[in-house]
């Protein structure tokens, strides 16, 4: 019988894979990013899973929101990282601090 | 029992990959693996009921985020081997911090204390298919929310147009003005020239 808590399981598995990603490709934008999209992939888990449990259909139109707002961010991010690449010819994050506004 | 052993497999197959796409020396891998898990992530929501929520994830995760990310990875000409020079030395303290956290999270789990209604043990069966229920829902009570996110949508759309188009000088563009300013009587000219005398131009 799978409860609840075995969903629950899963994403902070995933959540916590996602925190190590980003730990670990310091120097990575583009790793970092698809790091960030497991985190949100993890709460999106989350929400469904209490959403089905709960017999309330809220949590699925918040973990719709969610899945827009990642969506939305993967495209800016990226845009950020083309530019930048144009402009450095590196996307290490390291190198950032030199744009001062 | 076709149920639990599809929870294990789906579960199985969204964090092995999950591990995979931090760990893949190959950014390309990477995308692949995160495309790999997004579907396993959309099979565990399909056990859940959440059919709406699965396309959408098959749909705008797969076939629009990750290939963006595809792209991005591919058209940039990045030394990712000198990008990865810190991981080794990240690797203790970045588990230590991810063992902390998964810790904290499984500490809250066990103290959290669900409402009376919610056994946590079976899903309540639907009255309606999950589809229909979010469509009501969306198109009733989150309509402002749902258009909001429409406009979130298109600004980053607009955003990332303006943020990476550059206009290039040394383009030869069509002007359009100029081309619809001519007229006949400047372009044109009717000549009757005699016979033996050739034209003049």
């Amino acid at each position: 019988m799978i409860t609840l808590t075995h969903y629950l399981a899963v994403a902070a598995t995933l959540f916590t894979i996602g925190v190590l990603g980003i730990f670990l490709n310091r120097r990575n934008v583009i790793l970092m990013l698809m790091a960030i999209e497991l985190i949100l992939l993890a709460v999106n888990i989350n929400l469904v899973a209490f959403s089905a449990y709960l017999g309330d259909l809220t949590g699925q139109v918040l973990a719709m929101f969610v899945l827009t707002v990642a969506a939305a961010e993967a495209a800016i991010g990226l845009a950020i990282l083309v530019i930048f690449f144009r402009r450095r010819g590196s996307i290490a994050v390291d190198d950032v601090n030199r744009m001062r506004g | 029992m076709i149920a639990t052993i599809a929870f294990y497999l789906f579960a199985a197959l969204t964090i092995a990959p999950a591990f995979a796409v931090i760990f893949a020396r190959n950014p390309v891998h990477s995308v692949l693996w995160l495309i790999l898990a997004f579907f396993n992530a959309a099979g565990l929501m399909l056990i859940l009921g959440a059919e709406f929520i699965a396309m959408l994830l098959v749909i705008v995760y797969v076939g629009a985020v990750a290939v963006l990310f595809l792209f991005v990875v591919m058209m940039l000409d990045i030394d990712f081997a000198q990008l990865r020079s810190g991981f080794t030395r990240n690797l203790p303290f970045g588990i230590i911090i991810a063992l902390v956290l998964l810790a904290e999270v499984i500490v809250a789990v066990s103290a959290w204390q669900a409402r009376p209604s919610l056994s946590g043990a079976a899903i309540p069966a639907a009255t309606q298919p999950n589809i229909v229920a979010l469509g009501q829902l969306l198109y009733s009570r989150y309509l402002f929310a749902f258009e909001l996110a429409g406009l979130i949508l298109l600004v980053a759309m607009v955003g990332a147009i303006v943020l990476t188009h550059r206009s290039r000088g040394d383009l030869r563009t069509p002007k359009a003005s100029r081309q619809l300013r001519r007229r006949p009587a400047d372009a044109v000219k009717l000549a009757d020239p005699g016979v033996g005398e050739g034209m003049k131009l």
